[in-house]
């Protein structure tokens, strides 16, 4: 990481130990003197709280695996048995399942800042890529987590996602029974799922060090898009960026324990405190609301193929994106028309998510396939463009210098 | 000690290559194991052995939902009219093109046995409801006619058959 760190332990058993193991060091250059840009806004503060939020869902997921059983006779009812006999067991699932959707709060508002400001551009492709898997793995946990429920929702969510491989020609049946082992979802879907869902929180978590490492190579972004050039450019990671981080954290735990004492059900769906049954598809089968923009642009491709291809495609296009902005400039600031684009592009990803708890029907499919359209023409044709057409604002010449006006 | 490289392949060069060349192969061969775990167990496939269904007690124009292999079956007593509107259908129109003929057991017109799995994600389809009075699929909108074929929507497949036999007349074995 850099910055070698000139991190002298006084204690003569730290000394011992930084001999041995440079632990100390580490955690000295890389989260207290480390640099960080003095111009770090609020929106900066979310890796932070994503870290915050994956130790959350590992400490209550570890609690809930004690008393959870994952059978399909028992499952709906150990997790109701969690709610009403398990000391404090409601808490610790009302704080496990609304924590999963301030988890995608938080990394969805990391990742349009990421977007606005240019976070992706050299040299942090692999940082940028790194997060696309972060949020892909994100995706696999929270579906995965949803299923033990066994609820309604639960079983058809695991019968519609599991289904989407069947589209593969030729082999994709082979790889759908290979998925439920059986020939429908049943008990053994279910203990791979819980398996699975132990797993990879904890694969999270070992991506999340690669991320963190690859941000600590090239530093971070900042609001104007220019890299630090001088020591005047940067302030120590502490007190500064901490106790930056610390407030938001603090004003986000408020916004989490509204959704957890006052509104835990908001945004779950009631169908899935019906038991599971694999007779009866529920009337309407809408997945949490993470996922409802990609559900839409499923919808809106009236061929199943393509249509799973579109919603692949529409998370993979992601990976790509650093090599399909071509323009030099990193910040949206001094860069008017993306900056409108962008907006576009966050009410169109709004939008998909709207229209994916609406019927696929009449006037809902039109605008749901406009939506889709630009989602990728966003990618595929306004982004590799603005980097020719655009004519930017002049940067400023340093970070100092942005912040403090010229005389600087 | 100096080492020369000899620009001849040398024995020790093909032992490497066979070396690498075998472990890779048992690497492989350990992922076997590993993956096909994951398939349908023992109990699982001698649970999917055939089920034998009488079907006297199904009334005329009545559906019936039975399970083989954790997969609901329909069985559609087809009405006289239902049987009318599956045949009279310009086949070649359709997304997935099927005479009724296929769809049923020769002499047996008016039964109609499918697995009531929607070909799209997955969803048992609603009985009885939809433009062409077969099934409809609350998930996605996809519509299925007296003989389970997809008229519309964004399913690509007719619903499928299942294997089957008549036995005799009121009864048959499925699987």
């Amino acid at each position: 990481m850099r910055g070698n760190s000139t991190y002298q332990p006084t204690n003569s058993v730290l000394q011992w130990l930084e001999k041995r193991l440079p632990i100390g060091g580490l955690v000295h250059s890389s989260f207290i003197a480390y640099p960080t840009p003095r111009n770090l806004n609020y929106w900066w503060t979310f890796g932070g709280i994503l870290s915050f939020m994956l130790g959350v869902q590992i400490i209550t997921g570890i609690i809930l695996a004690m008393h959870y059983t994952p059978h399909v006779d028992m499952a709906f009812r150990s997790v109701e048995a969690i709610m009403r006999d398990v000391n404090f067991g409601w808490l610790l699932r009302y704080l496990h399942a609304n924590g999963a959707a301030m988890f995608f709060l938080a990394v969805y508002i990391h990742m349009f800042r990421g977007l606005y400001y240019g976070s992706y551009k050299e040299p942090r492709e692999v940082l940028w890529i790194l997060g696309v898997i972060l949020y892909l793995l994100m995706m696999a946990t929270g579906f995965m987590g949803y299923v033990l429920v066994w609820g309604q929702m639960s079983f058809w969510a695991a019968t519609v996602i599991t289904n989407l491989f069947s589209a593969i020609p030729g082999v994709g049946d082979a790889i759908v029974t290979w998925l439920w082992g059986g020939y429908a979802v049943g008990n053994p879907t279910l203990n791979r799922f819980y398996s699975l869902h132990y797993l990879l929180p904890f694969v999270i978590a070992g991506v999340v060090v690669l991320h963190v490492w690859a941000l600590h190579v090239t530093g971070q972004n900042n609001p104007t898009g220019i890299e630090p050039k001088s020591d005047q450019d940067t302030v120590s990671f502490t007190p500064y960026a901490t106790i930056k981080d610390g407030f938001l954290m603090v004003c986000f735990c408020i916004l989490f324990a509204w959704f957890v004492f006052y509104i835990p059900n908001f945004l779950g769906h009631s169908d899935n405190y019906i038991p599971a049954n694999p007779a009866v598809t529920p009337s309407e089968i809408v997945p949490e609301w993470y996922y409802l923009p990609f559900y839409a642009i499923l919808r809106s491709i009236p061929n199943k193929l393509l249509g799973v291809i579109a919603l692949f495609g529409s998370i993979g296009i992601l990976a790509f994106l650093p090599w399909l902005d071509t323009s030099k400039v990193r910040s949206a600031r001094y860069r008017p028309l993306f900056r409108q684009f962008f907006w576009l592009f966050v009410i169109a990803a709004v939008g998909l998510g709207w229209l994916g708890t609406k019927p696929p029907e009449g006037i809902y499919v039109i605008l749901a396939r406009i939506l889709t359209f630009y989602y990728f023409a966003f990618f595929l044709i306004v982004l590799p463009l603005l980097g020719i057409f655009e004519k930017t604002k002049p940067l400023p010449n340093s970070i100092s210098e942005s912040v403090l006006g010229a005389k600087a | 000690m100096t080492t020369v490289s000899s620009a001849e392949h040398s024995r020790r060069d093909f032992l490497y290559i066979a070396t690498g060349a075998v472990g890779a192969v048992g690497a492989a061969a350990a992922l076997v194991p590993l993956i096909a775990q994951m398939n349908p167990d023992a109990s699982t496939i001698a649970a999917g052995a055939p089920v034998e269904i009488d079907l006297a007690p199904i009334a005329d124009g009545q559906i019936v939902k039975v399970f083989w292999r954790s997969k609901p079956i329909f069985i559609s007593h087809r009405t006289k009219k239902e049987i009318e509107e599956a045949q009279k259908v310009d086949v070649a129109n359709l997304p997935d093109p099927e005479p009724d003929s296929e769809r049923v057991k020769q002499g047996h017109d008016q039964w109609l046995v499918v697995i009531g799995i929607c070909t799209h994600l997955g969803c048992i389809p609603l009985a009885h409801q939809g433009e062409y009075d077969g099934w409809f699929c609350p998930c996605h909108g996809s519509q299925y006619d007296t003989a389970g074929r997809i008229r519309k929507g964004p399913a690509p497949k007719n619903l499928p058959l299942p294997p089957y036999a008549f036995i005799s007349d009121s009864k048959i074995r499925i699987g």
